[in-house]
């Protein structure tokens, strides 16, 4: 099984209607993306604006979406479809695990967090009993740089955004996954701890030998964390390649538009320096400002 | 044009009042785009409201001063006020940009009307045609057909929306605009788009901007001026070009530090920690326990915000 790749996906599509029962068309939310993520553990990023489909391609590889056509496969084995060889639902749970964007949604509210993440080891067979629970839970919670003692007896609302997305990290690692597929993990979480768990998933990457499905509409922390990029748009990939080769000199015009969107350091934007500048002009010149009209 | 001095803002809660904006002076200036970053809970939002007279929902103001005084380009005629009052210059000589177009704009509601209900009777004053083609030509400068006003919010795309929010804020030509997060949850494409909306806005107005985001490369792209808040408290705040080549706070630094950037693929490191709570900050400087330069010193004396070069201040002991 280890040669195989561990995420492969073969012109797979979901289509939506949208409008009447009669009047109504059907959109491609994911049109015909074939992708694989070969054996080796990689960080794999899909990056896309909102409506690009890259959810939805990321629903369908966790399953929570049912394609309309195309495979998935994990590890050689179908995901999708009636085949025989088919991964089962508790065999699918401890081989792909989801990290969401909000983790205040990922968590009971009313369930302190260490019951929960010993129930979570209990149910995927992880953990006979409570006491393994526990150990399965601190190990887990180690290698996201916390502590059994920091969870115990304590609900979400005791927690920042970013250590509970860390907790959810440790959630994810509890049965040892191949593939974890996250979807805009650090969107919801400050700029200043953002890089801490990017940081974890490298670390995780490089000592546990898992495989990431990284969902971002951030192409810094795409460029920044991933082995492996795909750029969609409307549905479908227009873009693939080493983060260096893509991002850094964007060929395709849309990667290019994405690239020069990003607010970045150090190199200013030349249409924010014209208006700018037309001001200083028109103040040199002692004119009066036009009436207020933006460029189209 | 507004001048904040030692004020203190917060709400209360039965235990105790909590600062959320402690003891801030600050000063914004005509004819300039102010940029205010920090991490949620640090009290931007907060300093905000106070900027804009919004005393709604708890918040209180619980010392200090907050005095405005707006001049009118076209005849002269200064306006002066202070925060309490602030509210009768709402869509008139002040406005805003709310966050999240989607919870603002009533969505059971054609656009023009939204729109003509939030402007001035001044505005109304000639017939509804003649004041519905004048919003038409000003939505068409920004790009948004006719139809925009025709159109009930969820017909909209998201980018459009808070587009519209935008020209509604600008239509009356106020002296400041004040936005909160307008671009959070935007994709990159239409967030420039409203970036370079706001500037242009601005410099045509000859108005002051002041934009709340936690972006630092949104403030690096348009802003002149930038404060930055760190657990109620501003702790630096200068022209944004020198301020980002200079930093003179250890926390700026660190926040500029942790932004990954394309091009290069060094490590990376984020803080570590938190910010204190601000129902109990600890004594001395608030960064202290984050600080990797922190001594003594700054556990025991909280610094003061000072000019350590000409309009570029920091509250550090070191810098």
């Amino acid at each position: 099984m280890t040669d195989q790749p561990v995420l492969e996906i073969n012109s797979l599509r979901k289509l939506y209607r949208a409008g009447g029962m009669f009047s109504g068309k059907q959109i491609a939310a994911v049109d015909n993306v074939s992708l694989t993520l070969d054996p080796k553990p990689q960080v794999f990023s899909i990056v896309g604006e909102s409506g690009s489909g890259k959810t939805t391609l990321a629903r369908m590889i966790l399953r929570l979406v049912e394609p309309t056509s195309g495979e998935i496969r994990l590890g050689g084995r179908p995901l999708t479809g009636k085949h025989r060889d088919r991964i089962d639902d508790f065999e699918f749970r401890r081989l792909v695990q989801p990290i969401f964007q909000n983790p205040f949604e990922a968590f009971s509210a009313y369930l302190p967090l260490d019951s929960y993440l010993i129930n979570t080891a209990r149910n995927l067979k992880v953990a006979e009993k409570t006491t393994d629970g526990a150990d399965v839970v601190e190990d887990a919670l180690r290698s996201v740089g916390l502590s059994f003692d920091r969870v115990r007896g304590k609900y979400i609302r005791q927690f920042s955004g970013g250590e509970l997305q860390r907790i959810s990290i440790a959630r994810a690692l509890i049965p040892n996954p191949r593939l974890i597929v996250a979807d805009e993990p650090v969107s919801m979480v400050d700029a200043s701890l953002r890089m801490n768990i990017v940081n974890l998933f490298k670390t995780i990457k490089e000592e546990k030998g898992v495989s990431f499905v990284y969902i971002t509409h951030d192409l810094s922390t795409a460029y920044y964390l991933s082995d492996s990029v795909v750029i969609m748009n409307k549905g479908r990939i227009v873009d693939a390649g080493a983060p260096q080769d893509i991002l850094a000199n964007p060929r395709e015009a849309y990667t290019r538009e994405l690239m020069g969107a990003i607010p970045r350091l150090g190199e200013r934007w030349a249409e924010i320096e014209q208006i700018k500048a037309d001001a200083r002009d028109r103040d040199a010149g002692g004119r009066d400002a036009e009436p207020l009209r933006a460029r189209a | 044009m507004i001048e904040l001095k030692n004020v203190r803002a917060g709400y209360g809660t039965p235990d105790a009042f909590v600062a959320a904006v402690d003891d801030v002076s600050l000063t914004v200036h005509d004819n300039e785009i102010l940029g205010i970053a920090g991490e949620s809970g640090c009290g931007k939002s907060t300093l905000m409201r106070t900027l804009y007279g919004d005393f709604s929902g708890g918040l209180k103001m619980d010392g200090g001063k907050v005095t405005g005084r707006f001049t009118d380009p076209d005849n002269g005629r200064t306006t002066e006020s202070d925060a309490a009052n602030f509210q009768d210059l709402w869509w008139d000589v002040m406005s805003y940009v709310p966050q999240g177009s989607m919870s603002v704009l009533n969505p059971i509601m054609k656009v023009e009307k939204q729109i003509v209900d939030a402007l001035p009777k001044r505005e109304k004053k000639g017939s509804k045609a003649e004041l519905r083609q004048r919003i038409v030509e000003f939505l068409a400068g920004f790009g948004l057909p006719e139809t925009v006003l025709d159109s009930y919010p969820h017909q909209l795309s998201g980018g459009m929306r808070q587009r519209v929010l935008v020209a509604i804020a600008a239509f009356v030509r106020p002296r400041l605009i004040l936005a909160d997060e307008p671009t959070t949850a935007l994709d990159v494409v239409v967030q420039k788009r409203i970036l370079l909306m706001l500037v242009e806005i601005q410099r045509r107005l000859k108005n002051t901007l002041v934009l709340v985001s936690h972006d630092l490369g949104v403030h690096y792209q348009i802003t002149d001026r930038i404060a930055i808040a760190y657990a109620g408290k501003i702790v630096e705040v200068g022209p944004t070009a020198e301020v980002f080549e200079n930093p003179r706070h250890p926390y700026t630094e660190a926040l500029i530090g942790a932004l990954p950037r394309v091009g290069q693929k060094g490590e990376r490191v984020g803080l570590e920690g938190r910010p204190p709570s601000l129902a109990s900050p600890p004594d001395g400087c608030r960064f202290a326990a984050r600080c990797p330069e922190a001594q003594a010193i700054c556990r025991q004396k909280s610094p003061p915000l000072v000019d350590k070069a000409p309009n570029h201040a920091s509250a550090c002991h070191f810098r």
